[in-house]
């Protein structure tokens, strides 16, 4: 488990320590099914004549007084997304690790969705929440919140069920032993063990969360256009208006934004989850934040904390207790073979409630959509699968070196580590306005100089990981390789790149998930007037979604998520189990 | 109603089958019937693998008999009892509470109201010695602390009994030596609120200093073999010739061979399915040396082996009896003879050793054989791992295949009988010299 190797936590790429590179049936299965859900919402949109909303509120204008108050909203949006997303883990992912016929779709279809481009969502799901609202903003704050959700979600879920399934055995026998309530197990057992890991990915998700909250604040689905009020709105405006003023002023406030939430937030969470870490001996590197010292050194906390920790203390020994019989009692015959038969019976409906999806989903296409249509989403998937690998190999390129360097020097890593989580959150959509500029002003090819901004928010994850791999590399043996006077590209080769893979690795794959999503706003970009256009799977989703043409956005997803899913599959699992196998360090 | 009295716990014909991927199911614990009465600290004596583990867990209600039953005070066991607490081989504290509220846990799961629960807390911290760490975390503490913390944790809910998993096993000699002190002290002196002691252990000096009697375990599957009363005086001396006499005896009871089975027969499972223990043949070497050494000159008995080397008998029985298996050695009456075989291999030098062993390893060890045998047909000279473990996990569980097949693996490595690509999970007879 990443958080608990050495060091700093690392996000543990999600299933990827899983068994089997190809595919098995469940996972087409439920496939089939998340397509076939996306069908059956763009089905019912489409069926909505799509309403011309006007927004109850004021529309958004460039005035900088009403930037503060635009930024409290869009962080207003980001939190909501979160307390949701902790809702879906604590409620799907229990419900996986409790029930094994729940398991048996929840995890495939976790595994799935977070490979799925969060920004094609949003086409469906604003038209369905401003129907399901009308004339509200209240419908367009949930369909931007669900997008957020949506980029969060799965992580933190899968995270929460692999602890759950991971309680160590002898802790699990003391609470059995003494009889600890459903409820006590799980303040007691299950939410400490899992918390380091469940924080840390909440941190990431948020991290990337910054991204989907400017990018899903203004949109155009066909005839509606929503702008809310939040900084993604005003950035949409200032672009319109060519307003480069505006747009760094959005900037600067975004880094404010993001500066606070890393202080105030990010940091003193990580630091206080480090209590929670499972291990029996004391590290001496922990995770440091001056707000959560003055927290814990402050005058007024010390007597809020224990009325906090009085209420927890309440919460945890309320008397509830939803049933749930002691596990690992095995039962006896018959009652296996009832299991069996349970078992059957629940493969059965899902294989109905498939095949009826994969009938929907021929019905949906077959309508609009040719065998040449299909190929044009495959060449432009390939494109932009080109565009991602060469921008992931060129940002490792650079930032492997610089990584490591930095990694291997402590006074260094303290300093840079921080930094390049602050850049990892920062929503680099804020900055493409800028790119567009240079890109306009010059007359650079779009094809080739719109790309860049894929890896642009995404590359520090690379960055980080490499650093924190760097930083756990054992003294010793950087010390054994200096005796042996390796040259520098054997030390390259046998020494630290086997031993950062693993992080390298993590890094890389959140990278290039990010990268794709990205594509979407990436590929397509306008300044005033001037539209930038990048041939590519990106640009043909975003064009179908302000066109309306749902059929082309289901199609462009479908391909996208197959594409991300592959890769994942076919490049970053295996490297990621040799990594894990044989440059394991501990 | 005589018996309901004095038997505190009862096993009455307890069978434990573990199923097994294919076939019939692995043979844990075989007909094992005990008693514990009042007052009296009880031993189960085995080695790992024995099942004595499981059958705790049994007594505890943290999983079902196969078949037979439990029944502690006169009522049977259907689940975690209130009546037994148990300390864990691992300490298994919650790292993340202090050692007050480790300590709280089960109070907290009986509805015990907060001021009586931390009155019983504190008074079990101060009676187990740990006043002054109750706002400690576990990480903070040594292992003999932690294990104190431990123990504080099963009597502070008041059982009756205490059962007690290979609780000094983790700990190093000295804080073991300490703990079990301690724990007589407590004992003897009536200050511990429980009526008697279940001791699970594998070091056999342990069981003699502690227990009233002892229940010593075959392996494979689990039966008592023999049912042990020690009427030495408490504080017992280690030094006490009486006490070491029981010892001895012990060692050979263990030692002895099972009536009707071959001298290779130790191992559980016979001809290629043998089980094989995974040790190194440093080891074997090392043993013999040290056995044909002085003071012992090719015949040692095993208890004044084991002390100065500082080996228990989970980790010496098995080195004596894979040299057993391969005639360098004899082993019998709690004694280890070497062979003439044995002998000579001590006197060579590596290749000489590499080569003895080798013909040895072939000869007597049937599943080396049969690999080696299988590499020499084939045109390739190369043979998948997966052959072998699908014919291994014909007759045993998963996990005992890998170790056998480890086991023949690192052997054949030495004898340069075979060789082993990890990668790839192939045997061949390639030479990377």
């Amino acid at each position: 488990m990443a958080m608990r190797r050495k060091g700093r936590p690392v996000a543990e790429p999600l299933g990827l320590g899983g068994e089997g590179l190809l595919p098995n049936p469940y996972d087409l299965a439920i496939f089939v099914l998340i397509a076939g859900v996306f069908v059956l919402i763009a089905h019912g949109a489409h069926e909505m004549a799509a309403p011309a909303v006007r927004l109850a509120s004021e529309p958004v204008t460039l005035d900088p007084a009403n930037l503060p108050e635009y930024a409290l909203r869009t962080t207003l949006r980001m939190f909501a997304a979160i307390l949701v997303s902790l809702l879906f883990t604590f409620v799907v992912a229990t419900l996986a690790a409790k029930s094994r016929k729940a398991e048996l779709v929840i995890v495939p279809a976790l595994d799935i969705l977070q490979s799925v481009p969060v920004l094609g969502f949003l086409t469906f799901t604003v038209v369905f929440f401003l129907r399901l609202f009308p004339g509200s903003e209240f419908g367009a704050e949930c369909a931007a919140i669900f997008a957020i959700f949506t980029s969060q979600a799965w992580n933190m879920a899968f995270s929460f069920y692999q602890s759950l399934r991971t309680v160590p055995r002898d802790l699990d026998e003391v609470s059995r032993h003494f009889q600890l309530s459903p409820w006590l197990r799980f303040w007691r057992l299950e939410a400490p063990f899992a918390a380091p890991g469940l924080i840390w990915n909440t941190m990431m998700s948020m991290s990337g969360g910054w991204f989907f909250v400017v990018a899903s604040e203004a949109i155009t689905v066909g005839d509606t256009t929503v702008k809310l009020p939040g900084i993604g709105s005003w950035l949409a405006v200032a672009i319109d208006a060519k307003d480069i003023h505006a747009v760094i002023l959005a900037v600067l406030m975004m880094a404010a934004v993001i500066l606070a939430y890393d202080q105030l937030l990010f940091r003193p969470i990580v630091a206080w989850a480090d209590k929670f870490r499972f291990e029996q001996t004391a590290a001496p590197q922990r995770p440091h934040s001056w707000v959560y010292d003055l927290w814990r050194r402050g005058k007024v906390v010390r007597r809020v904390s224990p009325a906090i920790g009085w209420m927890a203390a309440r919460i945890s020994k309320l008397p509830l207790g939803f049933t749930r019989p002691a596990r690992s009692v095995r039962r006896s015959g018959a009652g296996r073979l009832a299991d069996r038969l349970a078992d059957r019976l629940w493969l059965l409906v899902v294989l109905a409630v498939v095949a009826y999806a994969l009938w929907h989903i021929v019905l949906f296409t077959r309508a609009s959509l040719s065998t040449s249509d299909v190929l044009t989403a495959i060449g432009l998937g390939l494109l932009t699968l080109l565009r991602v690998a060469v921008l992931i190999a060129l940002a490792s390129l650079i930032w492997v070196p610089i990584g490591v360097w930095i990694g291997l020097r402590p006074w260094a890593a303290t300093r840079v580590q921080p930094v390049a989580q602050f850049l990892a959150a920062f929503p680099a959509n804020v900055l493409f306005p800028m790119a567009v500029v240079v890109i306009v002003t010059w007359r650079l090819n779009p094809d080739i100089w719109l790309s860049p901004l894929m890896v642009l928010g995404t590359q520090w994850y690379i960055l980080f990981n490499v650093i924190a791999g760097a930083s756990a590399f054992p003294t010793d043996l950087r010390e054994a390789s200096t005796l042996f006077r390796l040259r520098t590209w054997q030390w390259w080769r046998k020494v630290i790149v086997p031993g950062i893979l693993p992080y390298y690795v993590t890094g890389a794959l959140t990278a290039s998930g990010g990268s794709w999503n990205a594509s979407i706003v990436a590929e397509v970009a306008s300044w005033g007037d001037t539209k930038l256009r990048a041939a590519g799977l990106g640009s043909y989703i975003a064009d179908a979604s302000a066109a309306g043409d749902y059929p082309r956005v289901v199609l462009g997803i479908v391909v996208m998520s197959v594409m991300v899913v592959t890769c994942n599959r076919l490049v970053w699992r295996p490297l990621y189990r040799l990594a894990e196998r044989r440059f394991r360090l501990d | 109603m005589n018996t309901a009295l004095s038997a505190l716990v009862e096993v009455d014909h307890v069978r434990q089958l573990y199923p097994k991927g294919s076939g019939e199911n692995l043979l844990v614990l075989d007909d094992v019937s005990l008693s514990l009465r009042k007052d009296e600290i009880v031993s189960l004596l085995g080695r790992s693998g024995c099942g004595k583990s499981s059958l705790l867990r049994i007594i505890a209600g943290l999983m079902p008999a196969s078949q037979g039953k439990v029944s502690i005070g006169g009522r049977d066991v259907a689940g975690p009892a209130q009546e037994v607490a148990m300390v864990f081989q691992t300490f298994a504290l919650f790292p993340w509470l202090t050692v007050l509220e480790n300590v709280e846990i089960g109070l907290e799961a009986l509805r015990v109201d907060s001021a009586e629960r931390h009155k019983r807390a504190l008074a079990a911290i101060d009676l187990i010695g740990l006043d002054g760490y109750e706002s400690a975390y576990p990480k903070e503490l040594s292992g003999g602390m932690r294990q104190r913390v431990g123990l504080a944790r099963a009597l502070v809910v008041h059982p009756k009994v205490l059962l007690m998993d290979e609780p000094f096993s983790a700990l190093d000699v000295l804080t073991a030596e300490t703990l079990r002190t301690d724990l007589l002290d407590l004992w003897s002196e009536g200050r511990m609120p429980i009526s008697s002691i279940l001791l699970v252990t594998h070091n056999i000096e342990e069981a003699v200093l502690m227990s009233d009697r002892i229940l010593v375990f075959s392996s494979n599957p689990g039966r008592v073999v023999a049912e042990i009363p020690v009427t030495l005086p408490m504080p017992r001396n280690r030094l006490d010739p009486a006490f070491r006499q029981m010892v001895d005896d012990i060692y050979a009871l263990m030692t002895a061979r099972p009536a009707g089975k071959q001298a290779q027969g130790v191992f559980p499972g016979a001809g290629i399915s043998m089980l094989l223990p995974g040790v190194s043949p440093n080891l074997m070497a090392g043993l013999l040396e040290t056995v044909a050494a002085e003071p012992y000159k090719g015949h040692a008995d095993l208890p004044a082996l084991a002390g100065p080397l500082h080996m228990e008998i989970d980790d010496l029985f098995p080195v004596a009896e894979t040299l057993q298996l391969l005639r360098f050695a004899e082993l019998a009456e709690g004694d280890l003879r070497l062979t003439d075989a044995g002998r000579r291999f001590v006197d060579l030098d590596q290749d000489g050793r590499k080569r003895l062993f080798a013909q040895h390893l072939l000869a007597y060890v049937p599943l080396a054989g049969h690999i080696r045998r299988v590499l020499d047909e084939r045109g390739a000279h190369r043979a998948p791992a997966s052959r072998f473990r699908d014919e291994l996990e014909d007759h045993m569980s998963e996990q005992f295949a890998d170790q056998t097949l480890r086991s023949v693996t690192s052997w054949g490595r030495y004898a340069e009988s075979f060789a082993y690509d990890e990668a790839t999970g192939v045997f061949s007879l390639d030479n990377p010299s």
